[in-house]
């Protein structure tokens, strides 16, 4: 076992030593290891870490090729400016593409790539400004001042410095606030929007990042061969890319480099053993790769990556100081009428599951809801959250009317919510999943955090995180996988998280369910705690026990409509509320 | 443009159009009953216009390679999983569809190949070569998988594809090949001159849609195999296969894609990767009506066999161009019309 960083620094020395120890030949296959990689990396942010699929990324990796090949050789331009011009081509096309395909359902997205992917290689063959299926021959090398990378083990050098400084960069992206969000964004959306993530413009941000990966990767590729022509952009690169990302592990930014080495080293041994082997020349490769992934898929679908890393990288563990300058906090609200539904109202189909629901909350309040299974608790929480929109009425949160807003905007008038079904980022720790609940509460962006630049920020939002981890007792696991522990743990990962955001009003749905007792004490306590700083709780919970001791009111449901309001006391001794509970006693 | 011309275009997109349709039809089969884009339809095209077209000069398609030997792999997994359960009682079925079946159609052929019996003849033994790989491919690549979600699904589809691409090209070459027509007759059809090979594409278009309608409709199979679409879950608790319901989906997209290939085989020249752009047509088809209704994918389909025909008469460089850059207004329109709520994936 290595330390990370030492396998960093060693891959590092390799790929600076090569092209002085190792031949033409391995330094060639070198650099199409490297522009394959930055292919790879985009898709391993886009559909390993987002899931967002994408079989058409040879489509941006051409169009900067072609930008260049003809802006080069047709109208004498410097590379570098050719290089601005393709990127910002490709930032459009990919901007219009995100924007008609990333809102639909997973599977569009996958054909239409594959749609525009046989489009464009069709346009690059036929238009006679591109040199038909010829291509464009004779490109000018990049010149760095007077430097002229004119062989193959200078630019070597600038495509191996572009995809390190690359490679660090989306892995710097990845441990921000901007990258807990994007990593939360596979499986996990809807709880993202909750805590004021716009899943659909961060979607589109990493979206616009892989095209850019690839368009750069085009670009070096254009100059490396000083020739492009329409082969090397046909819909299997775009495949084979995407199996790269697959085979080196889609789930880490190294399993980019992994997959491009394993399947271009592959590919190249196959070229020259299997037709000696078989005699006919054919496309063996294609029959190996194929079989090679339906393996993958069936047996190990996380990759080779985070096999290796298993067996042979000491993960490191980033120390968390508790000292890091406090966040700035909510002014607290006295007195304050905090929520207002009125009248509300969600159907699902013939299904009324609320019905003209009112209530009010004040801000110091815990407000329990309570009633039978289906009484439609957790169709509330999600009325007040807007994940879903209401069919009628109106929700009014500190003044400002929120039924119809989406859970982004709600999120930022300081509304916080735990889910029933645990909603965690399970392969992130507990520390990085509570620091989600803080996204509202930090401002650095994507490009921020690839340099670094978001580090004293990111400190406080990370203190932040563990001083509410803290607070429910878990400071024990903070840097645990979320999806090891407990459901009773993963349900205080739930409330830390979701005080993580400095909310106002604070929605719990069944956080006591799966803690044993004295947690339960404990989280009691807490949340006593908690209406004495001003917070307004409302509460969904089936321990009677527990919201007993704890509500100031209630309010009890029965399908879909209010059954009773009132004090604890009172309610329990309403005849409407046990006949609901208990069935009639005649 | 001439009216002669309008119409001898039309006729002719509507021809590429029924087969588009055809194609999309299957697609929407296999994805509501197994959530698999079967990407690797284009491939049953393929296999089976250049089987058509070798056994008419006389030879054995290569395609028997792969019949013969996809079947025992298929055959070694469900013996593997016979083994694993001690339960053997499927398996003399599985041993006569995978093993016994293939190799009587592969012999077959040795025998007919020289023999270059009438046409009739020769489709039907493309179709036994050809159809049976439909489920062997949902055995060995898809059924281990049916758990998973739509996009490993997906990127099973494309490996299964690549896999039986190459296979392709390593058994059939990389010359294009023509069958001959069923037919040279042309008759008068009002003003336009209709020709035979035409009018049996749509006839057979409309046979095959009369067929899946009836057994859908009537059928107890085409029965199960809806209320698996509509409800995976459902059907299995009402005592519905899964992979029974798989595996016939996909018999029925391999018999539509081989006889898609059959149709198309004396239009077109055909290598073997012509399939894969045919039958993303049929994907662009099913899109244009929505990729959720039956008739809506056919009336894209035809629409995009119409579009592709004048498309070509205006410029044929870029025919392929503008037919796959016609999804793009359909996915604005949906995009457009999609509500907010998440479809999350499982873990």
């Amino acid at each position: 076992m290595i330390p990370a960083r030492a396998a960093l620094l060693a891959f590092v020395a390799f790929i600076a030593a090569a092209p002085l120890v190792l031949g033409e030949y391995q330094v060639t296959l070198l650099i199409y290891v490297g522009l394959a990689s930055l292919v790879a990396l985009g898709l391993v942010l886009l559909t390993g870490i987002a899931g967002v699929m994408s079989f058409g990324q040879q489509v941006f990796a051409g169009l900067a090729a072609y930008t260049t090949a003809v802006l080069t050789t047709k109208y004498g331009a410097s590379p570098w400016l050719a290089l601005m011009a393709g990127l910002v081509l490709v930032a459009a096309i990919a901007f219009f593409l995100g924007a008609i395909t990333l809102r639909l359902s997973g599977h569009y997205l996958p054909i239409s790539t594959i749609a525009w992917g046989i489009a464009i290689y069709f346009m690059f063959g036929n238009m006679e400004l591109l040199g038909k299926y010829t291509g464009i021959p004779d490109l000018p090398p990049v010149a760095i001042g007077d430097f002229k990378l004119a062989t193959n083990r200078s630019i070597y050098y600038l495509i191996w410095l572009v995809a390190l400084a690359l490679l660090v960069a989306s892995s710097n992206l990845l441990d921000s606030r901007t990258g807990r969000a994007i990593r939360a964004l596979r499986f996990r959306g809807v709880m993202a929007e909750s805590f004021g993530v716009d899943t659909a413009r961060l979607k589109t941000v990493v979206f616009l990042y892989a095209a850019l990966f690839a368009a750069l990767s085009g670009w070096l590729y254009a100059h490396f061969l000083r020739f492009v022509s329409p082969n090397a952009f046909n819909v299997n690169a775009g495949i084979e890319y995407l199996f790269m990302a697959v085979v080196g592990g889609a789930s880490h930014v190294w399993g980019a480099v992994i997959g491009a080495s394993v399947l271009t080293l592959l590919k190249e041994w196959l070229k020259d053993l299997l037709p000696t082997r078989f005699g006919a020349s054919g496309n063996y490769e294609a029959v190996v790769f194929g079989i090679l992934m339906l393996l993958l898929l069936h047996r190990a679908s996380t990759g080779l990556g985070p096999l290796l890393a298993r067996w042979f990288i000491k993960p490191r563990r980033r120390e968390v100081s508790l000292d890091a300058q406090a966040l700035p906090r909510r002014s607290p609200l006295a007195g304050e009428t905090i929520l207002v539904v009125e009248k509300s109202s969600k159907r699902f189909g013939g299904l009324v599951a609320v019905r003209e629901l009112s209530f009010d909350m004040r801000s110091g309040e815990i407000l329990g809801l309570i009633g039978p299974n289906g009484a439609g608790k957790s169709t509330v929480f999600n009325l007040v959250t807007g994940v879903l929109p209401c069919d009628g009425g109106r929700i009014t949160c500190r003044g400002e009317r929120i039924d119809g807003r989406r859970p982004t905007a709600i999120a930022r008038l300081g509304v916080a919510r735990t889910f029933q079904h645990v909603n965690l980022v399970g392969n992130m720790s507990v520390l990085e999943n509570i620091a989600i609940g803080a996204h509202l509460r930090g401002r650095s962006g994507s490009l921020r955090a690839m340099v670094r630049a978001d580090r004293a920020e990111e400190r406080q939002l990370l203190s932040e995180a563990a001083r509410q981890a803290e607070r429910v007792g878990l400071q024990a696991n903070l840097h645990d996988a979320a999806g090891s522990l407990p459901l009773g743990k993963q349900r205080l990962v739930e409330i830390a998280r979701a005080l993580c955001a400095d909310p106002a009003l604070l929605l719990l749905d069944e956080p006591a369910a799966g803690l044993r007792y004295a947690e339960k004490q404990a989280l009691g306590e807490l949340l006593r705690r908690l209406r004495g700083e001003g917070l307004s709780i409302l509460l969904v919970e089936h321990d009677m026990d527990f919201v007993m001791q704890l509500v100031d009111r209630l309010v009890v449901m029965d399908f879909g409509e209010k059954l009773a309001e009132g004090l604890p006391r009172a309610i329990q001794a309403d005849p409407r509320v046990m006949e609901a509970y208990l069935g009639s006693v005649q | 443009m001439t009216p002669d011309i309008v119409l001898w275009l039309a006729q002719d997109g509507i021809t590429n159009g029924a087969i588009y349709a055809l194609l999309a039809l299957a697609l929407l089969l296999v994805f509501s009953v197994t959530r698999v884009i079967f990407v690797p339809q284009g491939e049953f095209i393929s296999y089976a216009a250049l089987s058509l077209a070798l056994l008419q000069s006389g030879q054995v398609p290569g395609v028997v390679y792969v019949l013969v030997a996809g079947g025992l792999v298929a055959a070694a997994l469900d013996l593997a999983r016979a083994i694993r359960l001690r339960d053997f009682s499927a398996l003399p079925t599985a041993l006569a569809g995978y093993v016994a079946f293939p190799c009587a159609m592969a012999a077959l052929a040795w025998w007919a190949a020289p023999l270059k019996l009438a046409l009739a003849w020769q489709v039907l033994i493309v179709m036994g070569l050809v159809v049976p790989l439909g489920p062997i491919v949902y055995r060995i690549a898809f059924r281990p998988l049916a758990n998973a979600s739509v996009l490993v699904l997906f990127i099973a589809a494309i490996a299964a594809h690549y896999t039986l691409q190459g296979l392709g090209l390593v058994f059939f070459g990389g010359e294009g090949l023509r069958s001959a027509a069923f037919s040279d007759a042309r008759f008068a059809l009002g003003v336009v001159q209709a020709s035979a090979q035409s009018l049996l594409v749509i006839l057979a278009s409309i046979a095959v849609m009369l067929v899946l309608w009836l057994f859908f409709g009537r059928s107890i199979y085409g029965k199960a195999l809806r209320a698996t679409a509509v409800n995976r879950i459902g059907a299995r608790l009402v005592g519905i296969r899964a992979e029974l319901a798989g595996g016939i989906s996909f018999l029925l997209a391999a018999f539509i894609g081989t006889l898609s290939g059959i149709l198309i085989g004396p239009i077109t020249t055909i290598y073997y990767d012509t399939g894969f752009i045919i039958g993303l047509k049929g994907f662009v088809g099913a899109i244009l009506g929505g990729m959720a209704s039956y008739p809506l994918a056919v009336a894209g389909s035809i629409a995009l066999g119409l579009l592709e025909s004048y498309v070509s008469f205006w410029s044929s460089a870029f025919k392929e161009t503008i037919v796959f850059l016609v999804i793009i207004p359909p996915l604005v329109w949906l995009s457009l019309r999609s509500r907010q709520v998440e479809e999350e994936e499982e873990e």
